[in-house]
């Protein structure tokens, strides 16, 4: 990393504030600020706001989650999303939705609500209601919605990622055996550094690229795997230089700022449509609460929560808006508060919404049924 | 009429649902261009082409993952497991996406998947390409279990497991792919939960499946010297058991025994003796008798192989004394 580049970033980076030092916040923070200033996708006043909007509503949403778990109105893992927000939003956003496919991990929550699955339905499923998109079989980390073709959460470490191989395979299929010209579905598989160990991860690098199949990788390397620092237990911290190894395109870009994974993640899909093959996306970036709500998060550094904390996807976007004149600071308070008002309406749903009837309890193992 | 063997009767059943529905694929390790390592697929890859033939690298947990994805977004994929024994690697995906998924989904997608492969205990393969994975598999929801034993089955399950729109595990035996017999021409479709009644009998029910089948079929024939009318029944289904036709039997000759090739412990046996005792207790005139594979793995050496899994001689002593009510 030159100082030139740091300065550069710096100068971008408007948001006011000492910003920690790097080297105190750990190499993660190390790593983002070396990052070659990423090209941002240019975006018109329209989808400058849905972006703001998906991520408010991703955030106010996990927030809310907090609160519901205490109060005792949900139960089991609850894995939230807040500080990662760019990633779902730049890229999911990026794509078609209910066209696109869509997997993610037991973190789903608010890759859910970016693929569209309205929020009642989501709180609906972590209350374990009957209107929940799981019909209260799933829970917070079973998150399902063919209609919104989000392929489903998946709560082992992996497994979610062949899933979305397959997706990406019919789309192959639909168009090379299946003569359906227009069979051009993209599908984008979610999943954490620490699942970029795991065999499934390397075995479908391979058959992805071997086949050149429409799939983007997303890797939300937040550093962390519960307790495990991502630097000691892989042997090459830059995961996209792994895609290297099998003949595909990787690409590291900053997490936190969703015009850049907008960007990256536009270039990626055009790829994959294109039936150049699949792209591993490395997005750097942080989660801002523990590993889950059950994890008190004591072994993170404050420097390394302060670091990224300064780095606030959602500000940055918002700022970000108001410099270009995309949007006034009134028009995004505006939209935060449609937001609470969605957020509170969901709960208020899912309250009041009826528990799953104990005579179904069998149902929906069969085909049939 | 030429005899059909076993292996080419699957092939034929594979052919047809191909040719019949286009979103029918077959996907595993060697199933393109070498056809199967039992030749199951032999040819198919040239007729249908790479992509609905294809050939994956070793890689049994993401390919049979793979097959969920493409299930779950409109394909009938068929996995082949080169052994059964190997998806003891994809059992990840087989319990919790395969079996799981439908349900936790709440209803959401569903797996019209078959997942097929030789399993059993061949001629002095070892112990890890001996094994009886549909016991191990016995317990995951949201699957069903056929074992198929002749050509005719094998032919007609295998249609029928293709048609289904829940995922199967579809087990074959390595020493059952060349028997031969005259097979029923159309398009024959067994039911998937349905057991068969092999040979029907008054003294004792004989509850079985796959290769141990032909076992028990060699025991009744000395059976029926010795005076024992026997009523064989192949169970077919693993999962769900058919349990009408299993008790219908036992209110006729109420006695039983099963003969199983998988290990005793934690068994098919135990499960299907257990539903009995609840269902037939009043029916049953002796205990359960069930004869099962040791619970070793199973040894290399050919004397050592012999004695870990029933032979006909132990049927046939096992029914003497159920008749005799010596046991
Ligand atoms: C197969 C498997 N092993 C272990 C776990 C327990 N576990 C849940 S999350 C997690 C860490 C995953 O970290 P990462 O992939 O970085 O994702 P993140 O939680 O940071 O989003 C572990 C070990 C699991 N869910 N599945
Ligand atoms: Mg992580």
């Amino acid at each position: 990393m030159t100082q030139e580049l740091t300065a550069a970033r710096a100068a971008q980076t408007s948001i006011p504030g000492p910003a920690a030092s790097s080297e105190e916040a750990g190499s993660h923070a190390v790593r983002l600020e070396g990052l070659v200033p990423a090209e941002r996708a240019s975006v018109s006043r329209d989808e400058g706001l849905m972006l703001y909007r998906d991520m408010t509503l991703g955030r106010r949403f996990e927030d809310k989650c907090a609160e519901m778990y205490y109060r005792g109105k949900m139960f089991g893992f609850v894995h939230l999303y807040n500080g990662q927000e760019a990633v779902s939003t730049g890229v999911i956003r990026a794509m078609r939705l209910q066209h696109d496919w869509f997997c993610s991990t037991y973190r789903d929550h608010v890759h859910a609500l970016s693929c569209g699955v309205p929020a009642r339905e989501v709180m609906s499923e972590l209350f374990g209601k009957a209107t929940g998109c799981s019909k209260g079989r799933g829970g917070s980390m079973h998150l399902f919605s063919r209609e919104h073709h989000l392929l489903g959460g998946y709560a082992f470490i992996g497994e979610g990622i062949p899933v979305a191989l397959g997706a990406a395979f019919t789309s192959r299929y639909k168009r090379d055996a299946l003569g359906q010209a227009d069979s051009d579905a993209v599908t984008a598989a979610f999943f954490g550094d620490g699942t970029c160990n795991i065999g499934q991860f390397y075995e479908c690098l391979n058959m992805a690229s071997l086949w050149k199949l429409p799939i983007l990788f997303v890797v939300e390397n937040n550093r962390w795997a519960i307790g495990m620092d991502h630097n000691r237990a892989t042997s090459e911290p830059e995961i996209w230089r792994k895609a290297a190894g099998f003949g595909m395109v990787g690409e590291e870009v900053d997490g936190m700022d969703v015009l850049a994974v907008r960007a990256a993640a536009q270039r990626a899909i055009e790829r994959a449509r294109a039936g150049d093959g699949p792209t591993l996306l490395e997005c750097l970036t942080y989660r801002f609460r523990g590993h889950s709500l059950a994890d008190p998060d004591e072994l993170r550094e404050a420097a390394e929560k302060e670091f990224w904390a300064k780095r606030d996807p959602i500000k940055q976007l918002a700022l970000r808006l108001t410099d270009m004149g995309l949007a006034t600071a009134e028009e995004l308070k505006a939209i935060e508060k449609e937001i609470d008002a969605e957020v509170a309406d969901c709960v208020e749903f899912a309250l009041a919404a009826p528990e799953p009837d104990g005579s179904e309890l069998t149902r929906y193992i069969w085909a049939e049924d | 009429m030429a005899e059909t063997l076993l292996f080419n009767a699957l092939r034929e059943a594979i052919d047809e649902e191909m040719a019949r529905d286009p979103h029918v694929c077959v996907m595993g390790e060697d199933v393109g261009h070498y056809g199967g390592s039992y030749k199951v697929t032999k040819d198919l890859c040239e007729k249908y082409g790479e992509l609905r033939v294809l050939d994956t690298p070793i890689a049994e947990n993401s390919f049979t993952g793979m097959a969920v994805g493409a299930a779950m977004t409109g394909l009938r994929p068929i996995v082949e497991g080169m052994n059964m024994g190997f998806l003891l690697l994809a059992f990840n995906q087989i319990s919790n996406n395969m079996g799981m998924l439908r349900y936790t989904s709440g209803g959401n997608y569903t797996i019209p998947a078959v997942v097929r492969g030789p399993g059993g205990v061949g001629r002095q393969l070892g112990a890890e390409h001996s094994q009886r994975l549909e016991a191990y598999f016995h317990a995951v929801p949201g699957i069903k279990i056929v074992a198929v034993s002749t050509p005719t089955n094998a032919k007609g399950l295998m249609k029928a497991a293709i048609r289904d729109n829940n995922p199967v595990l579809f087990f074959e035996h390595v020493l059952l792919y060349n028997l031969s017999e005259d097979i029923p021409e159309g398009d024959y479709i067994c039911a998937l939960d349905q057991a068969e009644v092999v040979r029907e009998g008054k003294d004792v029910t004989m509850l079985t499946y796959s290769r141990m089948r032909h076992h028990c079929l060699k025991a009744v024939e000395q059976l029926e010297q010795e005076g024992v009318d026997v009523e064989l029944i192949d169970l077919i289904s693993l999962k769900p058991f058919d349990m009408e036709t299993i008790a219908r039997s036992i209110r006729k000759t109420h006695k039983v025994v099963v003969v199983e090739e998988c290990m005793k412990t934690g068994g098919i046996g135990a499960e299907l003796i257990a539903l009995i005792t609840e269902h037939c207790f009043d029916d049953l005139d002796a205990r359960p008798l069930r004869l099962s594979s040791q619970d070793i793995p199973t040894p290399y050496n050919g004397n050592l192989e012999n004695l870990t899994i029933i032979q006909p001689h132990q049927i046939v002593a096992a029914a003497l004394d159920l008749k005799a009510g010596r046991r």
